[in-house]
């Protein structure tokens, strides 16, 4: 049944930290290749070798120049878009067949390929683009948080989260549950000012953007400054005595 | 958004044809006998037609029946259901009517408000969607149900009701085109607020995530033709609404009829294909896209 639940157990979802994140795709590949294996139809490729190549992915990595609001340099953001595993999914209600839902024990929003008609309503009703038909199975397919590993009792515990956290170079991401107030994600989303995507289109999404902190201004801190103020002794300080009084 | 050309086909006909058949249903259209069955056959065939060519555009169309199942939550299972059972419903009308049972105009009636009902949640399908902001307005509904019996005024040879019910058309389309040219500015939204980066700056694309094409671009970040929209536009306004109404006043019925419907169902599929041109995705925004410019 597509309508959703009132209520989820847990919530289940990513915290992605766009101050850590150095845009190096491999959470990108890491889900090509976890999703390629296990859950569902493969993420199929078109054209992978040809002139004109595209495929199904569940994670894209944009990058965005911010031009801060005083002028100043301009900074490189990396952006992770996937699935926010809404709490008001409105992917999940327009669904006609009843493939698309959400998990009242944990918040996942997952797709039943086997009731899919591929109609591509649900991709058109999520602000995120996180849905991708896939070309070959005819399918719609998105993240499943990776449903098939965080309870995988076959995997070593560390293992049993996301293949885009457990991949990720720099901590940028986490993953756990918002409703457990004490849980990393809680506390990283209290701590560092974490924001929801799109809130005014009313998807209320779980997972939360940690923004950037606020870097060094160039312009007021020299990267020699330690340097600067180093008095020369012996010779050279002589020298360098002698050559100021030539002004 | 991708006009693709089943889902131009299943909008037009199946809206003409349920315009048409709730006018048979109403019994404004008086026949009996043979010519009964023609234009009940004529308003099925369209209507039909039209939702089959709808499945032409599923991954899975042996899967379709299982539409019919969450019609709580879902416009497009709604749609599936409203259109199969005002279809079953006008049957004994058609019967009646055809073999002169004179089972009254019960069936008629109710079927003529499963028409109605069947249109607006195809509309409804688009306009519930907030994603895509020109569609998200109460102008969508009023559009395909203006479509729908000004297509059937016509079809039925009414005359000056044809002619009041294009310009009517006329009207509202004009109307919508202005609402809906500003309406993604009025949604809100913006890489910023996409990106939950607006505290620390404007952000721009520095960098596309991929270097080829992939299905949200195709699907939802179609821009090719919208430098004709103007001239579409007027097409548009000559073809589904200006010809039909002048056909209509001052033509005899059958060349009204022919040459309207004709002209109508052209200017009903040049605006459907702009409809889905014109319509800008949010998710475009993660891309670049601004609105109004493609």
């Amino acid at each position: 049944m597509t309508c959703l639940p009132a209520h989820t157990d847990k919530r289940l979802g990513l915290v992605i930290d766009l101050d850590t994140c150095v845009g190096c795709q491999a959470c990108v590949t890491a889900c090509k290749g976890w999703n390629d294996q296990g859950y569902g139809a493969a993420l199929s490729d078109q054209d992978p070798y040809g002139a004109d190549p595209s495929g199904t992915f569940l994670n894209r990595v944009h990058s965005y120049q911010v031009t801060p609001h005083d002028g100043g340099t301009a900074k490189i953001i990396n952006f992770p878009r996937s699935c926010l595993h809404c709490e008001d999914a409105p992917c999940v209600t327009v669904c006609p067949t009843g493939a698309s839902y959400k998990r009242s024990e944990d918040g996942i929003v997952l797709v039943n390929e086997d009731a899919c008609i591929g109609c591509g309503l649900c991709a058109w009703a999520c602000p995120y683009g996180a849905r991708e038909m896939d070309q070959e199975a005819q399918v719609m397919k998105k993240c499943t948080l990776c449903v098939d590993r965080i309870y995988n009792e076959n995997l070593p515990e560390e293992d049993r989260e996301p293949a885009c956290v457990r991949t990720c170079p720099t901590g940028a991401r986490h993953f756990g549950d918002f409703a457990d107030p004490d849980s990393t994600v809680s506390k990283l989303t209290r701590d560092r000012g974490g924001v929801p995507l799109l809130p005014q289109l009313g998807t209320k999404p779980v997972n939360r953007y940690l923004p950037p902190r606020p870097k060094d201004r160039p312009e007021e801190a020299s990267l020699l400054a330690p340097l600067l103020d180093i008095k020369a002794t012996g010779f050279a300080g002589w020298l360098d005595r002698m050559l100021g009084k030539l002004d | 958004m991708k006009p693709a050309p089943s889902v131009i086909l299943f909008t037009t006909l199946s809206g003409l044809g349920f315009g048409f058949l709730a006018l048979l249903g109403l019994g404004l259209i008086a026949t009996q006998g043979w010519p009964a069955f023609f234009h009940w056959a004529f308003g099925y065939a369209l209507a039909v037609g039209g939702l089959l060519s709808s499945t032409f555009h599923l991954g899975h169309p042996e899967r379709a029946w299982r539409a019919f199942s969450q019609w709580r939550s879902s416009w497009l299972s709604r749609e599936g259901v409203a259109a199969v059972a005002t279809l079953l419903i006008l049957a004994p009308q058609a019967l009646s009517d055809w073999l002169g049972l004179g089972w009254g105009q019960g069936f008629g009636i109710l079927g003529a408000g499963g028409c109605a009902a069947t249109v607006l949640c195809t509309a409804m399908i688009y306009a519930q969607l907030k994603t895509v902001p020109r569609w998200h307005h109460w102008t969508v509904p009023a559009t395909y149900l203006a479509f729908a019996l000004t297509g059937g005024l016509i079809l039925a040879g009414t005359g000056l009701w044809a002619t009041g019910a294009a310009l009517g058309l006329g009207l509202l389309l004009a109307y919508g085109w202005r609402v809906g040219d500003s309406a993604f500015a009025r949604a809100g939204v913006d890489l910023a607020s996409a990106t939950g980066l607006s505290g620390l700056g404007l952000p721009q694309v520095f960098e596309q995530p991929h270097t080829g094409g992939n299905y949200l671009m195709r699907e939802m970040i179609f821009t090719v033709g919208r430098r004709h929209a103007a001239k579409l536009r007027t097409l548009t306004l000559i073809l589904a609404a200006g010809l039909p109404a002048l056909a209509a006043a001052i033509l005899p019925v059958l060349p009204a009829l022919i040459l309207g419907g004709l002209s109508h169902l052209a200017g009903a599929m040049a605006q459907r294909w702009l409809f889905f041109a014109e319509a800008e995705h949010v998710v475009g925004l993660y891309y670049g896209r601004t609105s109004g410019k493609s």
